[in-house]
């Protein structure tokens, strides 16, 4: 049996003041596709943290690049890719700190890439080169 | 659709409140900064965050709590987190935050914990 698959996708000038419009979005995809409140909350807070990425780390807060978000989904998997035009800022190849370490140091960031992993089933990230680079997320939808 | 966010102040004592309500997100985190930051310039580092009306947070928002807690113990002081809702508080232990973190139900329970647990080393 196939299972029909939808892709939609959003763009948006590289700004926090985006996340709440991005976060509208995938709750909105989440629905759609099948997930229950918790994965959507689930879903929701991983690609705020993806495009928070982007925006501070890949794009240094220039709102003149785009950050764009496509999801795609069938029946068993959504699958997020969150797009960006930086210099490929890899989170996965950041070191995993324990927490208590970053406290000491004080530190505010480099917690996105934990509470992703542990929200999603699959996170993956490609540097294209001179190109686009891509996080992708992946939620099984679980019926 | 905007997600507001709002930190509103009261005192107990010697301890202040931070009332939390809103979305606590990268692009919300200063104006909580801000506020942590006005407590410790006045020399108030006895600090309890309300969280009863706390609608989501992410990452930037708990970085915040990371940053400051230091230096809010080496001031003496502590910051005693409650009224987080399941969902939210679930973010918090995601990061085991709870092992660093006096966490409470409410005001009066956090506020009790600054007497028998003034401040709690990370």
């Amino acid at each position: 049996m196939t299972s029909l698959e939808r892709t939609l996708t959003l763009t948006v000038p590289s700004a926090t003041e985006n996340l709440a419009l991005i976060r509208d979005f995938v709750v909105n995809v989440g629905s759609q596709a099948g997930l229950g409140d918790d994965d959507v909350a689930k879903l929701e807070l991983a690609v705020d943290e993806a495009c928070a990425n982007v925006i501070e780390h890949a794009h240094g807060h220039d709102s003149n690049k785009e950050v764009t978000v496509r999801a795609t989904f069938d029946a068993a998997t959504l699958r997020i890719e969150v797009v960006d035009e930086g210099q490929g800022f890899d989170p996965t190849m950041m070191p995993a700190t324990p927490v208590e370490q970053m406290v000491h140091d004080r530190r505010t960031g480099g917690l996105g890439l934990r509470v992703m992993k542990s929200l999603m089933d699959e996170v993956s990230y490609e540097i294209v080169p001179g190109e686009r680079n891509r996080l992708r997320l992946l939620k099984r939808i679980q019926k | 659709m905007p997600h507001p966010f709002k930190v509103h102040r009261s005192a107990e004592g010697d301890v202040s409140v931070l009332h939390l309500e809103g979305f606590l997100d990268a692009h919300t985190a200063p104006v909580f900064e801000q506020a942590i930051q006005a407590e410790l310039d006045a020399s108030r580092p006895r600090l309890i965050v309300d969280g009863e009306k706390l609608t989501y947070i992410s990452s930037a928002g708990l970085g915040v709590f990371m940053g400051f807690i230091e230096q809010i113990r080496e001031q003496g002081g502590d910051l005693k987190i409650c009224g987080l809702s399941p969902k939210v508080r679930q973010i918090f232990e995601i990061l085991g935050f709870q092992a660093i973190y006096d966490m409470v139900d409410t005001v009066p329970d956090a506020v009790q914990r600054f007497t028998t647990s003034p401040t709690r080393e990370a």
